[in-house]
């Protein structure tokens, strides 16, 4: 095992420990959205989706 | 008696002036960033920094959006830092640029990528401001989502399964994805006030939009 590999997870673990915090607060403190909120958030990200395959498929 | 309708009326106006405000202020700072982390990729690319280079930078742009930003972010400094870290995180592209540029259609993958990376970005943002809808309740499964990837990214490094990877890039887009319209939604309903921090915010989703549409280009291309 290589030090960039050893360097790049000591990197992902100090970021997952530094955003638990923010973690807790934000799932503590969001509210529950209604069914109408998550089909506005669906559309969006299926076109993403969409888009992105359509690149896929262009290059 | 006056007094108390005027000023009824007059603290919607400034908060949408200050809210507009906002926008401008962030839109303005996260377009001369993206510019200048295109300088500095371009110049990682020129001087062919090594993957240990590129993880250092990463490195320390981090740090500093941890602990030294937050102490300015509400000051003059806090500009010339955000420079200073979308710079890095830039330089810090490099070997991954340099990795796709090598490839006989890499030029059109990298263009692809950044090109689409636009797209997604300005489709989100206005999709956001438009409607002015309140995304601000997705804040926890995005964060949930966020802590799933690193995790999963975690893993991946000591495994290597190319079918995670996939899984992690599309995972990863959604992600990103949803974040734009959160920050987004977060300037718009004044759960974000400082233009600092929602720049840094939207260029980290842009960035890592980016990368992982540069992976599915590349696993995709042909060559």
């Amino acid at each position: 095992m290589d030090w960039l590999t050893i360097g790049s997870a000591v990197l992902v673990g100090f970021m997952l420990v530094m955003l638990l915090p923010h973690a807790r607060r934000m799932i503590k403190e969001s509210r529950k959205g209604t069914p109408a909120e998550w089909m506005g958030v669906l559309i969006p990200l299926g076109l993403v989706v969409l888009f992105v395959i359509f690149l896929m498929a262009m290059v | 008696m006056n007094a108390e309708p005027t000023l009824i009326r007059a603290r919607p106006a400034a908060s949408v002036l200050a809210t507009n405000k906002l926008i401008r202020n962030t839109y303005v700072l996260l377009s001369l960033t993206l510019l200048f982390s295109a300088l500095t990729a371009t110049a990682a690319v020129a001087v062919r920094v090594s993957p240990g280079g590129g993880l250092l930078c990463f490195i320390g742009a981090l740090l500093m959006l941890w602990f030294v930003l937050p102490r300015f972010a509400n000051s003059f400094h806090g500009l010339w830092l955000t420079f200073v870290i979308t710079g890095l995180l830039g330089f810090g592209l490099g070997p991954s640029l340099m990795y796709y540029l090598a490839a006989p259609n890499g030029p059109q993958v990298v263009a692809t990528a950044l090109g689409g990376t636009g797209i997604i970005f300005l489709a989100l943002s206005g999709y956001a401001l438009t409607t002015r809808k309140d995304f601000s309740f997705m804040g926890g499964f995005l964060i949930c989502g966020l802590l799933v990837v690193l995790g999963a990214m975690l893993i991946n490094l000591f495994v290597a399964i190319p079918a995670l990877s996939l899984a992690i890039a599309a995972i990863g887009m959604l992600v990103f994805s949803g974040l734009i319209l959160f920050q987004t939604s977060q300037m718009v309903h004044g759960g974000e006030t400082n233009y600092i921090h929602a720049t840094i915010g939207l260029y980290i989703s842009i960035l890592n939009i980016f990368q992982f549409l540069l992976m599915f280009l590349g696993m995709s291309s042909d060559d």
